[in-house]
C-alpha cells in the first residue's frame, strides 16, 4: 500500500486517482502508525515552503518522516513536496527542510535575471526531461524524450550528487533527485500523461 | 526546454459538450469524458472545462463529469465558469481541476483573485478575459460576453497579475468564431504589459493561425474548440506541424489513430 501524506497542503485528488489508475492501493494520511504500515510514502504539496514545514512540524509528520526515510522507506517528493526533502529554502526568508537530500533551494527568478534569461516565472508548462544519472530506479520507464509538466517558481540548488535528470529552463532546473531510498520530483508526474504515470509505476516497483 | 502549449476547450451544459460561435448559435457536440480522453490521446496539453450550466441545481452534472475525467486523464484540468466565490474554487478544486478561471466574478469582486491566489497559489488562478474593441479600445466584456463593462483590458490584465493571477487567458471576442486567425495586435498590447503566461483564445481556423500566434514573442499557449470538436484540426497533425516549424512542442505516441 501507498501511503499520500495528508498535512493540509495541496489537492490530492488526482494524485489518488493516478494511482488508482495504475491498480495501486493507497491511503491519504496524516497517522504516523499508517504510514510506518505502508509499504511506501509519496509527499504531496503546492503553496509556499516555509507553511508546509510549518504544517509538517505542526501536524507532528516531520520527525517520522525523517525516521521512515532512515530507515530505508521508499519516499518520493513531489512538487513543493520533493524541495521539502532539501536542507533549506530561501522563499520569504530561510526555512530549514527536512535535510533528506543535500542542497538548497532558491528563488528561480533571481537565477534568470543573473543568467540575462528572459524567461516567465512561474516555469510553468511541459519540459523536455534529461537524463544525468540513467541508472534511477525511478527513470526505469523513461524515455530519451519524455516531457513532464512543471509548476514551480523556486528550484534545487547545490544537489548536483543527488541530481538524477533535469530540463533546460534558462537555467538547468533539478527534475529528478535521489537519495538512496529519498526521490524528489520537481515536476508533477500525476499530471504528465502516460510517461508520468509510467514514473508512478517506477516508484511504486522499488523495493 | 519549454513547450508552447495547444488547449483545447470544452463549454458544458447539463453534462454536454456545447460550442458557440459568437457565443450564439450553441450546437451539441459530444460526451466530454469521450472527448477529453480523445484529445488527452492526441497530445493535448492541458484541457479547460466551461460550465455554462444555467441553473445551479443542474451544477453537480458538471462536477460529476469533471470527476469522470479527472480520473481518466492526467493532464493539467483547468475549470471555469460559475466561480463567483472562494466556495466555488474549493468545489472545482476537490473534483479534480488544477486551475481555476474566473471572469465575470473577478470583474464584479477583484479580491476573488486576490483570495484564491492567497489559499491555493498564484498557480491555481487564471484570469480569463473576454475583450471586445469599442471605439478604438480593448472593452471587459462579462456575462458570456454579453454586458460591456468598459473596463481597459490593458488595465485589467496588469490589475489582475497584481491580485495573484499566475495566468492570462486573452479571449478576443472581434476574433472568436470568425477562424481566420488569432487577435494579434490584442495579444502583443498585453503581452508587452503583464509577465504571467498568456493563453490565446478566439480566431483559430486553421494550422497556420497558430505558427502565426507562436511567432510573437511572450504568447506560451493557444486554446481553441470548434476546429479540434470538427475535427478541421487534428491535435496530432497540428503539434507535428507546428514542431517541423520550429516550435518547440511536446508529441505523443498517438498509434496511429490521429
Amino acid at each position: 500500500m501507498t501511503a499520500i501524506v495528508e498535512y493540509g497542503v495541496g489537492n490530492l485528488f488526482s494524485l489518488q486517482c493516478s494511482l488508482a489508475a495504475l491498480g495501486l492501493a493507497a491511503t491519504v494520511t496524516g497517522d504516523v502508525a499508517v504510514l510506518e504500515s505502508a509499504e511506501r510514502v509519496i509527499l504531496p504539496g503546492v503553496g509556499a515552503f516555509g507553511d508546509a514545514m510549518e504544517k509538517l512540524r505542526q501536524t507532528g509528520l516531520a520527525q517520522p518522516l525523517r525516521r521512515l526515510a532512515g530507515q530505508g522507506k521508499p519516499l518520493l517528493g513531489i512538487c513543493l513536496g520533493m524541495q521539502l526533502l532539501f536542507d533549506e529554502s530561501r522563499e520569504f526568508g530561510t526555512h530549514a527542510g527536512l535535510g533528506l537530500v543535500a542542497g538548497k533551494v532558491l528563488p528561480l527568478e533571481d537565477a534568470l535575471r543573473a543568467g540575462g534569461y528572459n524567461y516567465k516565472v512561474p516555469h510553468m508548462g511541459w519540459n523536455c526531461l534529461e537524463k544525468v544519472h540513467g541508472r534511477s530506479p525511478l527513470l526505469k520507464y523513461t524515455g530519451d524524450d519524455d516531457y513532464f509538466y512543471y509548476v514551480h517558481s523556486f528550484y534545487a540548488t547545490g544537489c548536483e550528487e543527488a541530481l538524477v535528470a533535469q530540463s533546460e529552463y534558462g537555467v538547468m532546473v533539478p527534475g529528478v533527485v535521489q537519495n538512496k531510498n529519498v526521490f524528489g520530483t520537481q515536476f508533477h508526474p500525476e499530471k504528465s500523461g502516460d510517461v508520468g504515470l509510467a514514473m508512478l509505476k517506477a516508484f511504486a516497483e522499488v523495493t | 526546454m519549454i513547450t508552447k502549449r495547444i488547449i483545447p476547450c470544452l463549454d458544458i451544459r447539463d453534462g454536454r459538450v456545447v460550442k458557440g460561435v459568437n457565443f450564439e448559435g450553441i450546437r451539441d457536440v459530444e460526451d466530454p469524458v469521450v472527448l477529453a480522453e480523445f484529445y488527452n490521446r492526441q497530445g493535448a496539453d492541458e484541457l479547460v472545462f466551461y460550465d455554462i450550466t444555467a441553473s445551479a441545481e443542474r451544477r453537480g452534472l458538471f462536477t460529476d463529469v469533471l470527476k469522470r475525467v479527472a480520473a481518466q486523464v492526467f493532464i493539467p484540468l483547468t475549470v471555469g465558469g460559475a466561480i463567483n466565490h472562494i466556495e466555488d474554487f474549493d468545489r472545482v478544486l476537490k473534483c479534480g481541476a488544477d486551475k481555476v478561471s474566473v471572469n465575470s466574478g473577478a470583474v464584479k469582486n477583484p479580491r476573488l483573485i486576490e483570495e484564491g491566489a492567497k489559499r491555493y497559489g498564484s498557480q491555481c488562478v487564471v484570469l480569463s478575459m473576454d475583450i471586445k474593441r469599442v471605439e478604438g479600445k480593448f472593452h471587459i466584456f462579462v456575462n458570456g460576453g454579453r454586458k460591456d463593462t468598459g473596463i481597459d483590458a490593458l488595465e485589467w490584465a496588469v490589475q489582475g497579475k497584481e491580485l495573484g493571477a499566475g495566468e492570462l487567458v486573452v479571449n478576443s471576442m472581434d476574433t472568436d468564431g470568425v477562424k481566420e486567425g488569432f487577435d494579434l495586435p490584442l495579444l502583443s498590447a498585453i503581452a508587452q504589459r503583464v509577465d504571467i503566461p498568456i493563453i490565446a483564445s478566439g480566431g483559430a481556423g486553421n494550422m497556420q493561425h497558430f505558427v502565426e500566434l507562436f511567432a510573437q514573442p511572450g504568447i506560451d499557449a493557444g486554446l481553441a474548440a470548434s476546429i479540434f470538436h470538427y475535427r478541421q484540426v487534428a491535435i496530432a497533425d497540428l503539434k507535428a506541424y507546428l514542431a517541423q516549424q520550429g516550435i518547440p512542442m511536446r508529441q505523443v505516441y498517438t498509434g496511429g489513430e490521429a
